[in-house]
């Protein structure tokens, strides 16, 4: 608590001013906003919390993981098969969600760490140890295989807290308190020894671990956290939408989703996930609204303009959006980096 | 093809061997242009199982339209592939050349969802093939059973390759490339124009995979979506041969063929990747430069 009150002390005043009356116009956003509003802003909290648990991996620490599909899985398989065989509610099968996938990091982290493996090499190693576990939950008989695990669906005007059945203003504020608990988690991190050692870790490793920098054990404590991080949003998509496939959880465009925003945001920045995940869910929303306004919808057109959005953003805006917004309005950034 | 549960002759399995060989030469001439790609230019081509899904599509429409065997259209799409290889170098990719990694792989990844989808707009979701007379046909060797087809591919695969190791060794620009790749300081330094080279490699990756293409029509159905999984594919082959290294990605690819083949055969056909996704994993573990790499 005592972190707290001095992260907030020592960010400028009116960035933090500028964030409460953001989190209160988002608490207070349900009392006016429809189902389908409510679920774009879902969508939009998923994903501005899966970025920032990723950011962390590779905007802090300097670690490209491509595979953060299976953590996601990982943690919504465990939660929901706990739920689902033994009755376990969601919040003590969070435990064994996070359980679960910090093992699946530090496995992943110590094998390709400890031989020295980085960069596209690493990139290509979560990749494999996402694709190996999606084939691998495929035949997994006792979660459904490649037929899905549901979970029971429960009447949607109860609110069940405990169980997470229920409305969806109910796991808009679930998702909203998780988006939140990830911002200020990084911005705590990004001051604390940590942090510290995470960037110099991307800025320099051999430098870093010429200043002292026990290089191995930090970048297996930023796989670790961003895979604990992850694993929660992964129990959060089981009880919200209550079917899960492995070829849709675990697939690799799963994993490209989740980075989209951080880096069309900024990566590295605190802002950067949370206005990437706006910008990319309100442009795909958009473009299916617009789309079907013009009697366009044909599979694949909408993905056709996504590639030149994201193509023209990466070309004209390499180090994304929020650095840029930040540059040009003058924004006080919270202290962060680039 | 063989999931029956007696105790299987020798020879089925010999001849399941041949054919996992015989299709890991294709699978590894697709590779090469992906390593000969990330080799010189230092690029990872995110897009290139799509691309080859494009060529497959140009060989299938080709067949469809024209009646002209896939075979026929070799040189016709490892041409436009080299000037669309070209052309995406130059002009795309090249202002990245300096980047950081992820966001090359954003640029690649734009153009790789532009070309899935393009084609899946273009053509629909439905699975396409080439149905060529000679399709059924097989060669008895002594007592192996062979598909025609596969021996067809295997050795323009090979041609194909024995073709690009000339260019590297023998040509001007190929040398030149090498030089690029070896020491890009020097290769400045001696005046070559380093834009042009690498956009001429990632023509020569291009065409590769464009021959690979419609070799594979030969021998599988496509869809727009089989262009990631032949991404993952190629990935794969030439991490375990070392990315970067020519011998790598043929043995690479020979090698996966392999294992798919005989996994499809000892466990469900479904699960045979996991094996070359395994083979991976231990790869990366415990010798991350491939079976072939140099150690960086």
């Amino acid at each position: 608590m005592n972190g707290l009150v001095e992260l907030v002390r020592e960010a400028p005043k009116r960035s933090v001013a500028g964030l409460a009356v953001l989190l209160l116009l988002l608490l207070l956003v349900p009392l006016v906003a429809g189902r389908y509003a409510l679920s774009v802003l879902i969508l939009i909290l998923y994903f501005a919390y899966v970025g920032q648990a990723w950011n962390i991996m590779m905007g802090f620490a300097g670690q490209l993981s491509l595979g953060h599909a299976l953590y996601v899985g990982l943690g919504a398989y465990a939660a929901a098969a706990l739920y689902q065989h033994f009755g376990v509610i969601p919040w003590v099968g969070m435990i064994a969600a996070v359980a679960v996938c910090v093992a699946a990091a530090t496995a992943i982290g110590w094998l390709a760490f400890r031989f020295g493996i980085s960069g596209t090499y690493f990139a290509l190693l979560t990749i494999a140890f996402a694709e190996f576990t999606r084939i691998g939950f495929d035949h997994f008989g006792w979660v459904g295989a490649s037929g899905g695990f549901f979970l029971k669906v429960a009447q949607q005007d109860v609110i069940d807290l405990a169980n997470l059945r229920g409305h969806p203003v109910m796991f808009y504020y679930l998702a909203l308190a998780l988006a939140t608990f990830a911002f200020v988690l990084s911005a705590w991190l990004l001051r604390s020894r940590a942090g510290f050692y995470f960037r110099a870790i991307r800025d320099g490793e051999d430098a870093a671990r010429a200043a002292g920098v026990d290089t191995f054990r930090y970048k297996l404590f930023a796989i670790q956290i961003s895979a604990a991080l992850t694993s929660l949003a992964g129990v959060f998509f089981a009880f919200y939408y209550n079917n899960l496939f492995p070829e849709q959880i675990f697939n690799m465009g799963r994993s490209i989703e989740i980075i989209l925003a951080p880096i069309i945001g900024g990566i590295g920045t605190l802002f950067g996930p949370v206005l990437g995940a706006a910008i990319l869910t309100l442009l795909s929303e958009g473009l299916t609204e617009a789309l079907a306004a013009l009697g366009w919808e044909v599979p694949g057109i909408k993905q056709i303009f996504y590639g030149v959005a994201l193509a023209v953003a990466i070309m004209f805006m390499p180090h994304g959006v929020w650095p840029a917004l930040a540059r040009r309005f003058g924004f006080t950034r919270i202290r962060d980096d680039s | 093809m063989l999931g029956y549960d007696r105790p299987m002759p020798i020879e089925s399995v010999a001849n399941v061997v041949i054919a996992g060989l015989l299709t890991g030469l294709v699978y590894g001439l697709m590779a090469l242009g992906l390593s000969v790609i990330y080799g010189v230019v230092r690029i990872v081509n995110f897009a290139h199982g799509e691309m080859m899904a494009l060529a497959m599509y140009a060989a299938v429409m080709a067949f469809a339209g024209l009646g002209i065997d896939p075979l026929w259209m070799l040189l016709p799409v490892a041409l436009v592939f080299f000037v669309l290889g070209y052309g995406l170098q130059r002009g795309l990719i090249n202002p990245f050349i300096d980047r950081p990694e992820h966001s090359q792989f954003m640029l690649l990844l734009a153009v790789a969802l532009i070309l899935v989808n393009g084609l899946l707009v273009t053509f629909g979701p439905d699975a396409r093939n080439v149905q060529v007379d000679y399709a059924l046909d097989s060669m008895v060797i002594g007592p192996l059973l062979v598909d025609k087809v596969r021996v067809i591919c295997a050795a323009v695969a090979l041609l194909t390759c024995a073709v690009l190791f000339a260019i590297f060794r023998y040509t001007r620009f190929g040398k030149a490339i090498r030089a690029c790749a070896d020491n890009l300081l020097g290769a400045q330094v001696v005046g070559l124009d380093v834009r042009h080279l690498y956009a001429l490699t990632f023509g020569l990756g291009s065409a590769c995979v464009g021959v690979a293409g419609c070799l594979l029509t030969l021998m599988f159905d496509v869809t727009p979506n089989s262009g990631p999984a032949y991404t993952l594919l190629a990935f794969i082959i030439v991490i375990i041969g070392g990315l970067g290294s020519m011998a790598g990605a043929l043995a690479g690819g020979v090698l996966i063929g392999v294992t798919e083949a005989v996994a499809g055969l000892v466990i469900s056909p479904s699960a045979k990747s996991m094996l070359s996704f395994a083979l991976l994993i231990a790869v990366l573990a415990f010798r991350p430069q491939g079976l072939f790499g140099r150690r960086a």
